[in-house]
């Protein structure tokens, strides 16, 4: 296996065909290519077109209300009594998660081709929110696909995208939850790909959805790496995020790569166990497949049929992971661990005691395996988690699962 | 000679198309499938598509979707696919079996085992149908060293710089998908599909098959006016679905509708 001994390569993929190592690529039905080509040619047009950044920035400064606090977590640093926490505040954005970084960039493109509609599919439904609420910004029509059982976890989400006029599609087929969500939402946008475009929720997907994605959120860790020089006078020696598809944590860890120094740890969803086999953990327990139009770590079986998830989260609920994790992970660049459910629940309540801030269950994950880390690192050392999203959204799984009925 | 070529070169002599059915193996269940492919042939089917189920079939609409479900209910995987494919060749040797399916099972069993045991097994081609050209050259080596066709899709959003390069890839036959959408989509525009396919046929002499929104004798007569091979799917797994309990049923229906086609084609 690789060691760090690539670090160029690893800033410079994924290559002109979207490949990132042996991941990634674009793997789609002809009828996609022609929409996907399109795209490439914006996006590498518009990418360093500076009246393109300055709509994007603008629209992260003043809509969504960047840059986001790099939080020092002083009681939680106290009670867990080792390395310094620090909080990437990502919840505190406008929709209440990381996901509004690339809807906004990704509907800017929407609006550069001229498509009248836009289409997502949302696991959790912060994509789904933060899609809605771009679309009613600019006027498009939206359409959200969910998995039916997302649908009845998420009910808040559901009502908020229909309040913000989107049309929510409640997804029957398959294990009925994002990858299903992410197949139906290829489907529409196969038949209706003339006038419509897809905003994958995150940095996976066919080239070049796993680069503009990682692009558009890779703000976060430019802003984590600056706000912790300016707090800290030095860089952390740690970063923690979760990873279901991957879009905050390679968000996070894109702009440290070449700061070999910081350990980046992604965190997956352990479910009620890696051993259970009842998870959604691909880079700790899966094998590299083909999946929604790129090669990455799935869960499949032995004979390439994919597996069912589950998370008690709903966005880390996915058997597949963004192709440039795969390669971080082969390189060894960052290290990938699972966290279960009953960690992260237990995280959630812990983060909300002592902090005041409610974590999303994704997040929780993160914050579980950061006060492991940060456990056996020394008070001078420092950790920065990505508390990707709010946990509003979790409340009523939460108190369900303590048997109340809101 | 492989039998794809023989196939077309023989309809070609005698002024006809190519009717090319699609059922999903292993739908309603696995014991159903080598009945079924004698009986399409002998309803008239020259070629047929043999779809290998996969969990997430994103380009396809309802009905396969659903073929897959039952498929898989049943544990139908490539090996037994591949089974499926060799028990059929018991008595025939002549009707090209293309297999039809998704990448990700054929990545686990590994491209060159995969081909070895295909080309065993009496496939000709294989369509992959989230494989597209710029991802397949190690694909293409495993199947072109074991004799099967790799055969592509067109579509009508296919820009002609890359019909091309499609056509360059592939062998056997041309996959042209008439309509923007999954499968089992609305009706086809036959003019559009003709207008579209003089551009293809500028870039390749490979006999072209048109799918998507064939659902009837008329409208499979009218493709088979423009295209070489007339390929229908949906229209006969939703006969597999209505009567998932009663094979018999299945192939009785299956094959009414295939000569309904075929004579409405050779008319």
């Amino acid at each position: 296996m690789p060691k760090i001994d690539n670090i160029d390569s690893l800033l410079q993929a994924p290559d002109e065909r979207g490949h990132f190592g042996p991941y990634g690529g674009r793997f789609v039905s002809e009828t996609l290519m022609g929409a996907l080509q399109e795209l490439e040619a914006l996006y590498e047009k518009v990418a360093n077109d500076p009246s393109f950044r300055e709509e994007f920035d603008r629209d992260l400064a003043h809509y969504v209300g960047r840059p986001s606090p790099l939080y020092f977590a002083e009681r939680l640093t106290r009670e867990v009594g080792g390395a310094k926490i620090y909080l990437k505040r990502e919840d505190l954005n406008h929709t209440g998660a990381h996901k509004v970084n690339n809807t906004i960039g990704q509907a800017l493109l929407a609006k550069y081709m001229g498509k009248p509609r836009i289409i997502a599919e949302t696991g959790a439904g912060q994509h789904g929110v933060a899609s809605a609420t771009v679309a009613a910004r600019l006027g498009l029509e939206c359409k959200v696909y969910m998995g039916i059982d997302d649908v009845k976890r998420q009910a808040l989400n559901v009502y908020r995208m229909k309040l913000l006029g989107a049309e929510v599609v409640a997804v029957e087929s398959g294990t009925r939850t994002l990858k299903d969500a992410m197949n139906e939402a290829m489907r529409d946008w196969v038949t209706n790909v003339d006038s419509t475009f897809y905003i994958i929720g995150t940095a996976a997907g066919p080239h070049p959805y796993p680069k503009l994605v990682r692009d558009f959120q890779c703000i976060i860790g430019r802003e984590a790496r600056e706000q912790c020089l300016t707090q800290e006078g030095r860089l952390p020696d740690a970063l923690v995020a979760c990873v279901g598809g991957g879009s905050n944590a390679i968000g996070l860890f894109h702009p440290f790569i070449a700061d070999e120094s910081v350990r980046m740890i992604g965190v997956e969803a352990g479910g009620y166990g890696v051993e259970t086999g009842d998870h959604a953990a691909p880079l700790c327990a899966g094998r590299p497949g083909v999946l929604h139009g790129n090669r990455t770590y799935l869960m499949a079986d032995d004979a390439g049929q994919i597996q069912g998830t589950h998370s008690v989260s709903a966005g880390l609920d996915y058997p597949g992971v963004g192709p440039e994790h795969s390669w971080l992970k082969d390189c060894g660049r960052a290290e990938y661990v699972a966290v279960n459910d009953d960690e992260a629940l237990a995280a959630f309540r812990m983060l909300t005691r002592v902090e005041g801030i409610m974590p999303a269950l994704e997040s929780s994950h993160a914050i579980a395996h950061a006060v492991k880390v940060a456990k056996e690192m020394s008070p001078d050392q420092i950790v920065v988690v990505n508390l990707s999203g709010r946990g509003d959204k979790d409340i009523h799984t939460v108190a369900g699962i303590d048997g109340i009925e809101l | 000679m492989n039998r794809i070529e023989a196939c077309f070169t023989s309809l070609k002599s005698q002024n006809r198309k190519a009717l090319i059915p699609y059922v999903t193996a292993g739908d309603p269940q696995p014991g159903v499938t080598v009945g079924l492919m004698h009986a399409m042939v002998e309803a008239g089917a020259d070629i047929i598509e043999l779809g290998v189920p996969f969990s997430d079939p994103m380009a396809d609409g309802p009905v396969i979707q659903l073929a897959c479900e039952r498929a898989l209910a049943h544990n139908t995987r490539l090996v037994d696919v591949l089974a499926m494919v060799a028990q059929f060749r018991e008595t025939n040797n002549e009707t090209p079996v293309v297999l039809m399916g998704y990448l990700n099972p054929v990545e686990m069993m590994g491209y060159e085992a995969f081909a070895e045991q295909a080309a065993r097994a009496g496939v000709d081609g294989v369509l992959t149908v989230d494989l597209p050209p710029e991802e397949s050259e190690a694909f293409v080596a495993a199947m072109k060293a074991n004799a099967i066709d790799v055969i592509y899709l067109l579509a009508p959003t296919t820009e002609e710089s890359r019909i091309e390069a499609v056509c360059r890839y592939g062998s056997g036959y041309v996959y042209y998908v008439s309509v923007k959408g999954v499968t089992g989509s609305a009706a086809l525009d036959v003019d559009e599909v003709s207008r579209k396919l003089e551009v293809v046929r500028r870039h390749t002499d490979m006999p072209v098959g048109v799918g998507f929104g064939i659902r009837d004798g008329a409208s499979a007569a009218a493709v088979g006016e423009v295209a070489d091979g007339v390929i229908v799917g949906s229209v006969l797994v939703n006969q597999i679905a209505e009567h998932a309990e009663n094979p018999d049923a299945i192939k009785t229906n299956v094959s009414a509708i295939l000569t309904q086609m075929r004579s409405a084609m050779d008319a």
